[in-house]
């Protein structure tokens, strides 16, 4: 079970690295996603893995039990990580409809200046 | 337990929902509540300051709890000192805010401001490391709101790089604590220090690469190299009063490392050792770098002072690099300072690029008030740069005379006194291009600069009547929060003495820290009253 959690963490970890290094926004927010994903999964066996235990302190007999803590942190990451990506989504969606293209970078257009750049972008666009 | 501990993290949680949905359409109430707020927080904090002062370190048990399970909120002189620091800048900048009317130029300023507040209170507050991410984002997503304000094509860009930075560096906190809980099985700071001086040194590799990862974490925020790229674009793009206001945030990331480092995993720990403060030191030596050729290089003013702020950062760090108690005086003080210079530079960028409609070096019409502004940014940039009279001076001697205790102090001092050589270059070319060379101009010749803050007021503001008062002279009220900000820098300078000896007593609570350790964790009940 170790070996297929750590691994699965790695793979996740992987991949949402290599989306965050993305030049557009779209796969880049995906990335942010799959790295949260994998903390997750990272903060809930850092209370050891186990199954089949109680998940609290059991008073009538010497039991093993299963850590709670790690299970609230998860929930409070799980929470913030999905409100940050939500946040993220629309600040991505209101560059892209600004500058007319998803890319992270500052491009050229932008530099010159907001509102002229997009609106000549804009015509371009209508001629297209 | 003294229930006014909380009530810098509470107070503006009250007000900003009330501001958001009670009083979003009116913005004369909304200024004045936002304004009673802020005013409020400050004296708490003025009040938990003078508290503090006894040199006893107080807790506040959340919901009771005892403290290795429950959250503490930790007052202790170094807190009480930045609550006090927060509560001021933010005065400040409040009140350039509504004086230029830059709150209306976007929706629920207010709210997301006292959020802001609320974020940066309860992270300095907090004595627990879960609970300081919890409040990192709270500040986080209160600065993208903030930084979004306003809103036009530039500034959603840069925002959406800051953003992406700061979701990357929650990811890695969050890697860094659960790291942390699977080697020490705690996440309370006081109780993290006790364990982790217990494990022998052949198991100690978990909780170094730990210690590390939150290192790295505290450097996105506190901007040093190699993870300082965010700032400039972030701070340039940002309204330039939300600006000042991020002047601490990244004192955040240093308070953060300053905290952490000393008390935690302080260098008696066996499993770090002097490991934080080596790597500290190289980082905070290119910032330094970075941040006076950034200066020279710069061609717009808002570039200038974010360069200028990374400069201040890797000073800030070289002395919270050398991790001992002289140091860590020299760091405070430098780091009152450098708050306050940044945010009245910013606070008088803000004032001149309005004038201006452009925040590129270069001679254009002359605006109103040239003489003031020029004397203005003539202060603040001495204060920056680090010429006497002004605090900035006081602050580096500070920090060079106690970097001596480290190994390659030489290097140290070579980047400090040639960074402060290139930021004087680079302000006296800013300041001679913005404020002397239109002089030379002939009057009267038709503005440019004027014409197109119209157009792009057109597209992105919406309240147009804010566009006619910010292009005349500046009043009293938009001028003060700048002056108040030089003048703090020249009360800093006046009363470097009674500070220093204050600041003593703030790093023997860090480097001593029995009242900090004996506090939380349980083992006297009833502890803190």
């Amino acid at each position: 079970m170790e070996m297929l959690v750590a691994s699965g963490i790695g793979v996740l970890t992987a991949g949402g690295m290599y989306l965050v290094l993305r030049l557009r926004a779209f796969p880049v927010v995906l990335g942010l996603a799959m790295l949260s994903y994998a903390v997750n999964v990272f903060l809930f066996s850092s209370g050891r893995l186990a199954t089949g235990m109680p998940p609290v302190l059991n008073k009538y007999a010497e039991l093993d039990y299963a850590d709670p803590l790690p299970q609230a942190l998860v929930l409070t990451a799980i929470v913030i990580s999905f409100g940050m990506t939500a946040v993220l989504v629309m600040i991505a969606l209101g560059s892209y409809l600004e500058s007319t293209d998803d890319s992270v970078n500052v491009t050229p257009a932008d530099a010159d200046g907001g509102a002229a750049a997009s609106g000549e972008d804009r015509d371009g666009e209508d001629a297209r | 337990m003294n229930h006014w501990i909380v009530v810098p993290v509470l107070l503006p949680a009250l007000v900003a929902p009330l501001l958001a949905w009670v009083m979003r359409f009116d913005i004369t109430l909304a200024r004045v509540t936002s304004m009673a707020g802020t005013v409020a927080v400050l004296a708490v904090t003025l009040g938990l300051f003078v508290l503090s002062l006894d040199g006893e370190v107080r807790v506040y048990r959340l919901g009771d709890w005892e403290p290795p399970f429950g959250i503490v909120l930790v007052l202790d002189q170094l807190s009480a000192m930045l609550l006090l620091l927060t509560a001021i800048l933010g005065f400040l900048v409040l009140l350039h805010v509504i004086a230029t009317g830059w709150d209306a130029r976007g929706r629920h300023f207010h709210a997301l401001f006292q959020f802001q507040l609320m974020g940066i209170f309860g992270a300095f507050l907090t004595g627990d490391a879960f609970n300081l991410f919890v409040f990192f984002e709270v500040l986080l997503i209160a600065s993208y709101g903030l930084m979004l304000h306003g809103g036009g094509a530039m500034r959603l860009k840069a925002g959406l790089q800051y953003v992406i930075m700061n979701l990357a560096g929650s990811t890695l906190f969050l890697f860094a604590l659960g790291t942390i809980y699977a080697t020490t099985g705690t996440l309370n700071l006081a109780d993290m220090a006790l364990k982790v001086r217990e494990i022998p040194l052949e198991e100690a590799a978990l909780v170094r690469v730990a210690a590390m990862l939150l290192m790295i974490v505290f450097a996105v925020k506190a901007a040093l190299f190699p993870v300082q790229f965010w700032l400039v674009g972030t701070y340039s793009n940002a309204p330039a009063p939300v600006a000042a206001l991020f002047a601490i945030m990244t004192k955040v990331g240093a308070y953060s490392i300053l905290r952490v480092y000393t008390i935690t995993f302080g260098p008696d720990v066996e499993a770090t050792g002097t490991m934080p403060g080596d790597w500290l030191f190289w980082g905070a030596l290119v910032t330094t770098a970075i941040g006076g050729v950034g200066v020279l290089g710069a061609r717009g003013l808002m570039p200038l002072l974010s360069f200028a702020v990374i400069g201040s950062m890797g000073t800030l760090l070289l002395a919270i690099s050398a991790m001992t108690p002289a140091a860590a005086v020299a760091a405070m003080y430098y780091l009152l300072h450098s708050t306050f210079a940044a945010a009245a530079l910013f606070l008088l960028a803000d004032l001149v690029v309005t004038r201006r409609g452009s925040d590129t070096l270069d001679a254009r019409g002359i605006t109103a008030q040239n003489g003031l502004f020029a004397a203005l940014f003539f202060a603040a940039a001495i204060g920056m740069a680090g010429m006497p009279p002004l605090s900035g001076f006081l602050g580096k001697l500070l920090v060079l005379d106690t970097i001596r205790t480290l190994d390659h102090w030489s290097w140290g001092w070579t980047a400090i006194l040639v960074g402060s050589l290139l930021t004087i270059v680079g302000f006296a070319r800013a300041g001679s291009a913005l404020f002397w060379k239109p002089t030379a101009l002939p009057p009267g010749e038709p503005d440019p600069a004027r014409k197109r803050v119209l157009i792009v007021d057109d597209d992105t503001d919406t309240a147009s009547t804010t566009r006619e008062v910010a292009i005349g002279r500046a009043g009293p009220m938009a001028l003060a929060p700048a002056m108040g900000a030089v003048a703090m820098l020249a009360l800093l300078a006046v009363f470097a003495h009674p500070v220093s000896i204050f600041l003593e007593g703030v790093a023997d609570q860090l480097f001593e820290p029995a009242g900090y350790l004996a506090l939380i964790p349980a083992p006297a009940t009833g502890a803190g009253g």
